[in-house]
Parts: C-alpha cells; structure tokens; sequence
C-alpha cells in the first residue's frame, strides 16, 4: 500500500533562489506532522505547493494514492488554516464556516447541522451570528480551525497556527489542538518556526534550512541526537566546544579539548579528526566541591538567571571554553546552591550526554 | 493637543482660505439677490431659483449632464476596476509597463490636448466607418469614460492593494472558483472604493467642460458648456444660482465618497 501522503523530491525555484530544493517524505494517515524552520527555509513555499498555490518545478505530491498535479486548490482534498487566520471579514462566523459546504453543494440541513458540530468542537456554540472583527484573537484561530475542518479534509495544513496568540494561551490552544486533531484523525501538517511549538505538538517533526530537508525524526530523537550543528543549535540551548578525536579509552572515547572530554559513541570514530561536541544545559550538573567524577573540571560563574523552575548560568571553564547550565529546582531552590553566594564551582556531565558532530 | 502656531502661519492660512473660499460664498450669496445687477445688493429673494426652474435651455444642459455623467461614470468604473485587477492581482504580464503608462497618462494630460485628440478622432472614425454620426451626447460619453477610467482606476487600485491576498486563497482553497470567488469575496470587500470611483467619476464628468466643448455637438451642450456661453452674454443671477446648487451637490458627492473610503480605512 502506498503511504497516505506521499512528497517527493519537491523542488522550487524563483529564478535563481532555490526556495525548495529536492525534499521527500512520507506521512502515515493521522500523523501531527511538524516543519521546523527558521524564515526564509522554505517551508511556507512547501506548504504553498501542498495546498496547491504554488506548482513545484519538479517533483511529485501525492495524497492517497491521487497524484495533486494539475489539481485545482478548489479540488485538492487539503484545507489550510492561514496565519492570520483570513477570516473573511464581511461574513458572519456561521457563514465563514459554511463558504467550503456551500462550495460542496450541501443540503441546506446538512450545512446547518455540520456548521454547529463545527461550532461546538471549537468551542464556540451561540457565536455563529458574530462577525469576525468582534471575536478575540483566540476565538478567531478557532473559527478559522472550524473552517478549514468544514470540508474535513484528508490533509490539513496549519500555517503557525499559535503565532499571533499570547503566551498563555497559546499552551491551552496547543493541547486543543492536539485533543481535536486526535478525535477527527485528520493528517495535520504545521508549519513552525518555534521549536517548542514543534516539539510539544507533533509525533514528527522535520526540520527544514536553506531549502532541504535536514532532519527527519521524533522530537525526542531530534532534541537529543541531532544530525548537524544548525539543528542542535536551533532546537533547544546548547554549548558547543570544539575539539579533536584522540583515541578509544575503555568505554569511551577521549576527546582532545581544551581540557580532555570523554564522550560516549555507539560507531567508531576515525582519530585525529576534528568535531564539535554539544551539550544541552541541563545535562551539566554544578556543584561546590570536587567530587572526582569523569568529565569534571572547575568552572568561574560569569552569569546567572533564575527561572523560577531553575537557575540558568553562564561559565567559564580553562582554556577558556564557554557553556551554558540549566540547575533544576528538584529541591525547595534556598536550600540549594545559591548563585549569589559562590563564584566559583566545579561541572560534571556523563559521557553518553554529549552530542557528537561531525565537522564538514 | 493644542499647540502655539505663529501668527505668520495662520494669517497666511486665513489668506489662503480666503482667497479659495470668499468668492464661491460671495457668489452664493448673490445667488438671492433681488437685484439683476450681480455686483449690486437689492434684498433677499430667491427669484432666481425659481426662474431657473423654468429656464428650458439650463434644465435640458443639466439632464444632459447627470445623463452623460451616470454613464460615462459607469463605464469608467467598470474599466477602472479592470485595470485595477489587472495591476493589482496580476504581477507581471506582457505589455504591463505600457498599460500602465497608458493608463496613467491621462491624469496628467492637458484636457485641451485630450479634448482636441478625441474630436480628432471621432471625425476620422466618422469618415471611414460612420459611427458615431456627428458630435453628440454619445461622444461626450466615450470621451469622459477614457479619462474618468484612470480616476477609477487608481482609487480602486489602492484598496485592492490593501486587500489581503490570503482572503482570495482561503476562498479558492474552500472550494470556490472564479468568478464565485471575486463575487462572494473580493467585491464586497472593495466595494466602497468601487463607489468612491464611481462618485469620482461623476463628479470629473459632471463639471469638466474642456473636453466637452471639444467633442459636444449642436444640441449636445452640457451644463457647464451652458453656463460658460451664457455668461459671455452677461452675467445673471441665475447663473450663481445654477453655480451655487452645482457646488452644492459636488460637494455632497465628493464628502459621500471621501466619508466611504474614510470609514472602510477606520475599520482597518
């Protein structure tokens, strides 16, 4: 069986400007799928060509087993909701709801009945007859939702769905989000360029630069082994430290810093070669004392912030290498190490959580 | 906010006002002098009202004029939203930078030059196919639409520019087509500027009398090709009564269509 969605080789050019170039991948039916990208990475373009917008200079798209090429946006079993929501302005949220089922030539009954489930999944029942302009951004983001729901689409693409909402509400939308894409089992692309928004929503996330397709994975698998330095950077906090292999030491292998670095590796590594090993902050631990662990070395504190569910710091250690730290308050956070009190301290971290990158 | 502003300033704005100003309110004023002197005051009256109400000739120029005006306005808006499209949805396409020198042309033209081209015109197209036969009511027409369409067409150009793209795609992405789409979405969406263009164009028609009097024919006067012959003749009274209940109803029209483009710019 072919897959549900599939996309390939899909390229893009504007003159010179390669803004897609050459990206494949397969989505499974149901699947929150995520492309994560900074602007300009062409993931807006891509998700241009998917709702039909845009025609690819190559490459195929093909939604259950129906080539799209040649398909009107008007014929496409895809619905995109818009980033700024493109309510229509001069139509009643009932009537911006029912624009696709009016399109579908329903029976009038039936569009009643289908606007009002509509209505009540999004949690808007009694607001049919208000127009756009009067609703709160979060209820407009909802209405747009119902609307791109309406004609229940075999693929629904979300354009930065949470972008134009504030913080708070944002967290809320994002698990109701996730709640009705679960209870309608819709395939759901979202196009972000907030790594957290990718992370927190989707089952894959696929992270786009400059045009390509440069990671494919779970969020968990792209947090914690990402395939390049751009990714690792523009996916959560991290601290790169330059280095070279130097040789197998039991376990481990020792990696030449400026102070030496055990890293764990699963493949073997070609000694001599120069790489760049990555650490999340929260891998690091900090303490006062030496505690002669592996990985150990002393550190001055130049910096520190306190998040409330931790403390961040900015150090030093010799040779001059620069990392973040993220201390969790697992312990009421006056009875721990207090920031203000030391100047310096020693770091640990284990081997197995370094991120080994391949220099190119 | 209130702020000093010199007295150099405001006098000059006082001078300004007044000279754009005064004489418009002196005619209107004269309008019900008793008096057939215009220069001279002899009581109120509003006779002049009533003998331009009888006056054959002014009320044949004025039907005339709002006939030629709602037409040509017509047509020039319907042409205006057009090009407008043309421009605005459509980024690039051959012969683009012509149409637009073309279109842009006649906002800048001297209207005795374009007067003069359209007369020349109709008399060549009269001699090799004969139509239109003679100067008339029709040539007015077609003559005010080709300069009343590039009003309308930039007034409309601006609000479509406006307009955000995604509303149309959303619309194409729900299932409708075009022409559905333009129809359900987009011209409601601009309709304001489409009356303001419309209003524009009226107006221009209404009150132009250059090109008129180059392409009106015996029979075909309009109000301001009127007006300008009788005062040859002497000014009357009646006349800045005419004058006046023009302004009068310009102004409407011009503070209707500014207050329609004015409220769709505040909903934004």
């Amino acid at each position: 069986m072919p897959p549900f969605i599939r996309i390939q080789n899909i390229s893009k050019k504007y003159g010179v400007l390669q803004a897609v170039d050459a990206v494949s991948f397969d989505l499974e039916k149901g699947e929150l799928f995520s492309l994560l990208g900074p602007s300009g990475c062409g993931k807006t373009t891509l998700l241009r060509i998917l709702a039909g917008f845009e025609v690819p200079t190559s490459g195929l798209v093909e939604i259950d087993g129906q080539n799209m090429a040649n398909v009107d946006p008007a014929d496409r079993p895809v619905n995109i909701m818009f980033q700024n929501y493109a309510l229509f302005p001069h139509m009643s949220v009932f009537n911006n709801i029912a624009y696709g089922l009016q399109r579908a030539s329903l029976a009038k009954n039936e569009i009643n009945h289908r606007v009002e489930d509509l209505l009540k999944l999004v949690h808007l029942t009694g607001m049919g007859e208000r127009k756009p302009a009067t609703l709160s951004g979060g209820q407009r983001q909802r209405v747009a939702l119902a609307r791109a729901l309406a004609r229940r689409p075999k693929l629904l693409l979300l354009d930065e769905p949470l972008a134009a909402l504030d913080k708070k509400l944002r967290s809320d939308t994002q698990f109701e989000l996730v709640n009705i894409q679960e209870k309608l089992g819709t395939t759901f692309i979202v196009v972000t360029h907030d790594q957290e928004e990718a992370m927190t929503l989707s089952t894959r996330i696929g992270v786009m630069n400059e045009g390509q397709l440069v990671q494919l994975a779970t969020p968990n698998e792209i947090y914690e082994n990402p395939k390049t330095r751009f990714i690792a950077d523009f996916v959560g906090d991290i601290s790169f430290v330059p280095a070279k292999i130097n040789r197998q030491d039991g376990d481990y292998w020792l990696m030449d810093a400026a102070v030496p670095i055990y890293a764990a590796c699963e493949h073997n590594l070609e000694a001599g070669k120069s790489i760049t090993l990555a650490i999340r902050p929260e891998k690091i631990t900090l303490t006062p004392e030496a505690s002669g662990k592996i990985n150990e070395f002393p550190v001055r504190i130049d910096d520190w912030a306190f998040y409330g569910a931790g403390t961040q710091y900015r150090v030093t250690g010799p040779g001059g290498i620069k990392l973040k730290l993220f201390q969790s308050h697992n312990q009421p956070s006056n009875a721990q190490l207090r920031p203000d009190q030391i100047e310096t301290g020693f770091i640990h971290f284990a081997p197995e959580s370094i991120i080994i990158l391949e220099d190119k | 906010m209130r702020r000093n502003v010199p007295f150099l300033v405001k006098l000059l704005a006082i001078i300004g006002f007044g000279i754009l100003y005064v004489p418009v309110i002196m005619m209107m004023i004269y309008s019900f002098n008793k008096s057939k002197l215009v220069s001279v005051w002899a009581g109120f009256s509003t006779k002049w009202y009533k003998e331009l109400w009888t006056d054959d000739i002014l009320i044949t120029a004025l039907y005339k004029s709002v006939l030629i005006g709602i037409s040509s306005a017509t047509i020039s808006t319907i042409f205006g939203l057009l090009i407008a499209i043309a421009f605005v949805r459509f980024a690039s396409f051959r012969g683009r930078l012509f149409l637009s020198l073309v279109a842009s042309a006649p906002l800048v033209m001297p209207e005795a030059v374009t007067g003069l081209s359209m007369l020349l015109l109709f008399i060549a197209m009269e001699a090799s196919f004969g139509w239109p036969s003679g100067r008339g009511i029709d040539t007015i027409m077609i003559a005010h639409a080709t300069f009343g369409m590039c009003f309308a067409a930039v007034v409309i150009q601006t609000r479509l520019r406006d307009m955000d793209k995604s509303l149309e795609e959303a619309a194409r992405d729900l299932g409708g087509r075009q022409p559905f789409v333009f129809l359900s979405i987009t011209f409601p969406l601009i309709l304001p500027s489409i009356i303001a263009a419309w209003l524009l164009s009226f107006t221009l028609s209404f009150d132009d009398l250059v090109i008129a009097s180059f392409v009106s024919g015996p029979g075909s006067s309009t109000l301001p090709i009127v007006i300008f012959s009788k005062i040859r003749l002497g000014v009357s009274p009646e006349i800045n009564a005419v004058a006046t209940l023009m302004i009068l109803s310009i102004s409407a029209f011009v503070i209707l269509g500014s207050l329609l483009v004015l409220r769709r710019d505040g909903k934004k």
